[in-house]
């Protein structure tokens, strides 16, 4: 049952990627140009809506389906890794025109090039394993 | 019913990215994609080479689980729920990409020139594709989380390590496309 419940949330999260256009590498491209709100307003209004209802969760201690209270783990604190990490992913975020949600929803969709951006984004992960020590974060 | 087949507003598609975070949480889950990067590693043996992934990758699977959902929500989007596979972006971004090169901008999903079959037979191509994961993977690993994580959850709990990491985003994408975009294409 929970299993099937996981399945179902990722199979609405993949249609909402691809009926949006967020897994196109264009309307990536186009919100870097900044010349449509399309990509803003999808970050915005999700934002709006995750930050009352977040506040909501905490403030009335609402419980998960399952009675169990719900914990926000906080971010480590830092500013390297935040900032470096976050300036590699941009740049490819922006090169191959995708996160790394919508190379799962693009490979359903048939796009057999994007596991080409998969199997880098596992040598990536990869490489970043094996550097972690020596790298600031 | 028609609008299903047209591409979906941003008032439709962000409150239901919200909607799907707040499930993730009310199943006592988060909301964060690129961390199966690191599950799949593991899996492959990763954990030989680095204790980074020398962790219980079984407590990790219900996210596998939103993966495959994720792929069959492609496959069903694209085949039932869509008329046209054509992006509608800005006219005059289509011009810009038109004088980069790219002939397909306005008409297909994924730009041809990159993710086309034959482009799977260009070098150029290939190797863009797989520098572009790889600071895709590597980046969101450094930075412990990718536009899911950081940009959707970690600012909706006003984290402000996801900040830095999503203006770090901003700032790696706003470079590649331009000042590198011109020398790449």
């Amino acid at each position: 049952m929970k299993t099937f419940s996981y399945l179902f949330i990722g199979t609405i999260f993949g249609i909402v990627m691809y009926k949006s256009e967020a897994a196109s590498w264009f309307r990536i491209y186009e919100m870097f140009q900044f010349q449509s709100f399309h990509m803003y307003g999808i970050i915005a209004s999700a934002l709006v809506l995750g930050v009352v209802g977040i506040q909501l969760i905490k403030r009335k201690n609402i419980k998960s389906f399952y009675g169990e209270p719900i914990t926000f783990s906080p971010k480590d604190r830092g500013f390297s890794r935040y900032m470096y990490g976050g300036i590699i992913f941009g740049l490819g975020w922006a090169l191959a025109g995708s996160c790394p949600g919508p190379i799962y929803t693009l490979i359903g969709a048939g796009y057999v090039s994007i596991i080409v951006v998969l199997f880098g984004a596992l040598l990536g992960t990869f490489l970043y394993g094996v550097f972690r020590k020596k790298l600031p974060h | 019913m028609e609008w299903i087949y047209e591409p979906w507003p941003w008032y439709v598609s962000g409150p239901l990215i919200a909607g799907i975070m707040f499930l993730l949480i009310f199943v006592g889950r988060q909301f964060g994609m690129s961390s199966n990067l690191r599950t799949m590693c593991t899996i492959a043996g990763a954990d030989k080479k680095a204790d980074f992934f020398a962790f219980d990758w079984k407590a990790q699977r219900w996210n596998l689980v939103v993966v495959v959902g994720a792929a069959l929500g492609g496959f069903l989007g694209s085949h039932y729920l869509t008329n046209t596979t054509a992006v509608a972006i800005n006219p005059d971004t289509i011009a810009t990409l038109n004088n980069l090169g790219f002939q397909s901008a306005g008409e297909t999903y994924l730009p041809e020139e990159l993710f086309g079959m034959e482009a799977l037979t260009n070098i150029k191509s290939l190797v863009l594709l797989l520098l572009g994961g790889l600071l895709i993977g590597f980046g969101a690993r450094y930075a412990g989380g990718c536009t899911s994580g950081h940009a959707i959850s970690g600012l909706s709990n006003l984290q402000l390590p996801s900040l830095i990491a999503v203006i770090g985003f901003f700032i790696g994408g706003l470079f590649m496309i331009h000042i590198l975009f011109p020398f790449i294409f």
